[in-house]
């Protein structure tokens, strides 16, 4: 077989202590924050323009060019700030970094700082996950002891701090302008835009928000340049990613590739869906990007790909789900996790999705009717592109997909007044007893 | 509860600590909460006030903050408070059957403490484990891979204070007001014990070694 998997974040897990600074060490760490530092910061800049890393963090904007977005000599401070507080239904790959490399992150952090001239940074980490942040403050700390944090950082000019920040339970705060008023000890709630956070972000000065495996990819490229990240990947979505399966699958867990490897690839690795069943329907990047079935298993996994076979990349999520699983309960309880962790600010992402979950729950049950379906669907289109953020974009994806895909199963429901599926067949003691 | 005198003069170095941190004070606010939390166990009006004035603001800023965020509880909840993964995939990989057994089990609504206020229940959102399906939290750790059985015997254990060790993480389960310190930003000692790694998350990085496939530059 060839060669699917590139582990690099990852490579050093199995270490009993790969989260400590001596590990990192070890095994190569802190070598790529040399090289950054003998370079000028717009040569660092253009060297992740040239990597042609996009955001992991599920928008998958150019990280380089988010960089060069902020202006240099405004005489105001800059700030970075990770974005730390992974979320998504179905994203697990930003926690396992966190308790297990979160020196490549600390390494991240300091290049990117110089690059963009910040005396500070800040990691926004998930409040729900206590040992990620244990982690992360003890990172934090023997990197001050080691001299990569502090003044005059290995003799050079960069002085630098890093604050870890722990949230208090709100998805929305994975939104970069609502994690900055959540910084800024505000409730969550998104900013319009413009003026982007490269303009006017933390307290209204220059600001980088940037996901955790975004930042944690920077000294590989620091470290083995820009033309060895872009041999992996497709044409426009270059490089490598942790792809995080879960589900109905053999063997659940982090699977680290380059972009553009399938889910028929991964599979094969993952031990295919579990023993006697079949895939039924699939998330290629978490709750927000819609449904995939089994026609989509020899999609290449890359940005350009997915989105032209209607779906995301997103943060490459994918959940799994057999035969017995219900799509209508799935996309309920999708709806109903946006329902609860909309903010509030704009009308139609807070009351379209209250009624998108009155609506499914009448289907569900087998109480609704059918024209319930064509309600949901324009509900749908009255709220995406209306709502103040993504975040009401991105609630219609499960649902338009599935009735798209699975419509008879939604009529099947109000048929036989209930739902036609035994949830117990579902879980995980079911596989175990199977 | 109130916050004494005394109380507030032990916490002063703490809170003069966090909001030290930041370039402007009322980024601390967050923290503080945490950190309020972690001698109340909840965030009382007395905690409200507290925070409104170390940092200058009104209770009605400081309230409007506290009730936006879902770990920030207004009343006393369990000493162990377990967070039951009910989103889609969990939910239907056993979350749903786990929180409805446990409640019941338990006799108590959510964020309703048992009578001895030893164990709380409540449905959570997606906690960034899905390859450990399903999963609860307590205290904010994960125990991964739970059925009603195990969440039942989970419970009952925490209940006569018998030693729980969580899937992965710390070693030793803190307390809830013990984890919120932790949160404010006062380690427990605890981040270097405890394993790297669980199973799923070491998945495809052991298949790689079998195959010999090794990042580039042979970084394996």
């Amino acid at each position: 077989m060839s060669t699917i998997l590139t582990p690099e974040l990852s490579a050093h897990w199995d270490e009993p202590d790969s989260f400590r600074l001596a590990a990192y060490q070890r095994n190569g760490g802190y070598q790529a924050l040399r090289n950054a530092l003998a370079m000028q910061p717009d040569q660092v800049i253009q060297v992740l323009k040239d990597s042609a890393l996009r955001g992991r963090g599920g928008a998958g904007f150019p990280t380089g060019n988010k960089w060069g977005f902020i202006p240099q000599g405004d005489g105001k401070p800059h700030y970075l700030v990770v974005n730390a507080d992974e979320s998504e239904p179905g994203a697990c790959k930003d926690i396992p970094t966190l308790l297990a490399n979160p020196q490549a992150l600390i390494e991240g952090i300091i290049i990117t700082c110089y690059a963009i001239r910040s005396q500070k940074a800040f990691i926004y980490v998930r409040g729900e996950v206590l040992h990620a942040a244990r982690r992360l403050q003890l990172a934090v700390a023997e990197a001050y002891q080691a001299g990569y944090l502090g003044e005059k950082i290995l003799g050079s000019d960069l002085n630098l701090d890093v604050v870890v920040h722990s949230g208090a339970g709100a998805y929305i705060c994975g939104e970069e302008t609502a994690l900055l008023d959540s910084l800024e000890g505000l409730r969550g709630q998104p900013r319009l835009k413009p003026p982007f956070p490269a303009v006017a972000g933390l307290y209204a000065c220059p600001t980088v928000v940037n996901n955790v495996e975004s930042i944690a990819s920077v000294p590989y490229i620091l470290e083995y340049g820009a033309a060895d990240f872009t041999r992996f990947g497709t044409e426009r979505s270059k490089g490598f990613g942790l792809f995080s399966l879960s589900g109905h699958v053999t063997t659940p867990g982090q699977y680290e590739a380059p972009l553009g490897t399938t889910l028929r690839e991964l599979l094969e690795l993952a031990g295919g869906i579990r023993r006697g069943h079949q895939l039924k329907f699939w998330t290629p990047g978490g709750s927000s990007t819609p449904l995939f079935t089994q026609e989509h298993m020899d999609v290449p996994l890359d940005y350009e790909s997915v989105a032209a076979a209607g779906s995301m990349l997103g943060t490459r999520s994918i959940q799994l789900f057999d035969e017995t699983t219900c799509v209508v309960r799935v996309s309920l309880r999708w709806t109903e996790f946006y329902e609860h962790e909309s903010c509030g600010k704009c009308t139609p992402c807070r009351e379209g999705s209250w009624w998108l979950v009155q609506l499914l729950r009448g289907l569900e049950s087998g109480s609704g009717s059918e024209s319930d379906l064509a309600k949901l669907l324009d509900i749908c289109d009255n709220v995406t592109g209306r709502a103040f953020c993504a975040l009401g974009d991105t609630i219609q994806a499960s649902i338009t997909s599935s009735i798209r895909l699975f419509r008879d199963e939604y009529l099947e429901h109000l048929r036989i007044g209930g739902c036609p599926f035994d949830p117990a067949a579902s879980t995980l003691f079911a596989m175990e007893t199977a | 509860m109130a916050l004494s005198e005394e109380t507030r003069a032990r916490l002063a170095p703490q809170a003069a600590e966090i909001i030290g941190r930041y370039p402007r004070a009322r980024s601390a606010l967050l923290p503080l909460l945490h950190l309020v939390q972690s001698e109340e166990g909840y965030v009382s009006q007395d905690g409200i006030q507290y925070c409104a004035e170390l940092l200058g603001i009104t209770e009605a800023d400081v309230t409007g903050v506290v009730s936006f965020y879902t770990m920030f509880k207004r009343k006393p909840v369990g000493e162990f408070h377990v967070g039951v993964c009910t989103t889609a995939l969990c939910g239907v990989m056993g979350g749903d059957a786990i929180l409805a057994d446990l409640t019941e089990h338990l006799g108590v609504g959510i964020d309703e403490p048992t009578s001895d206020g030893k164990v709380s229940v409540e449905h959570v959102e997606c906690n960034a484990a899905c390859d450990y399906a399903p999963v609860v939290m307590v205290n904010w750790e994960f125990f991964d891979n739970m059925t009603p059985q195990t969440a039942r015997d989970l419970v009952d254990e925490l209940r006569i204070g018998a030693d729980v060790h969580p899937s992965r993480g710390a070693p030793r389960l803190c307390t809830w007001k013990q984890a919120s310190k932790i949160l404010a930003g006062f380690p427990d000692g605890q981040a270097a014990e405890g394993d790297t790694a669980g199973g799923p998350t070491l998945a495809g990085l052991r298949i790689a070694k079998e195959q010999g496939w090794t990042a580039p530059e042979g970084k394996l």
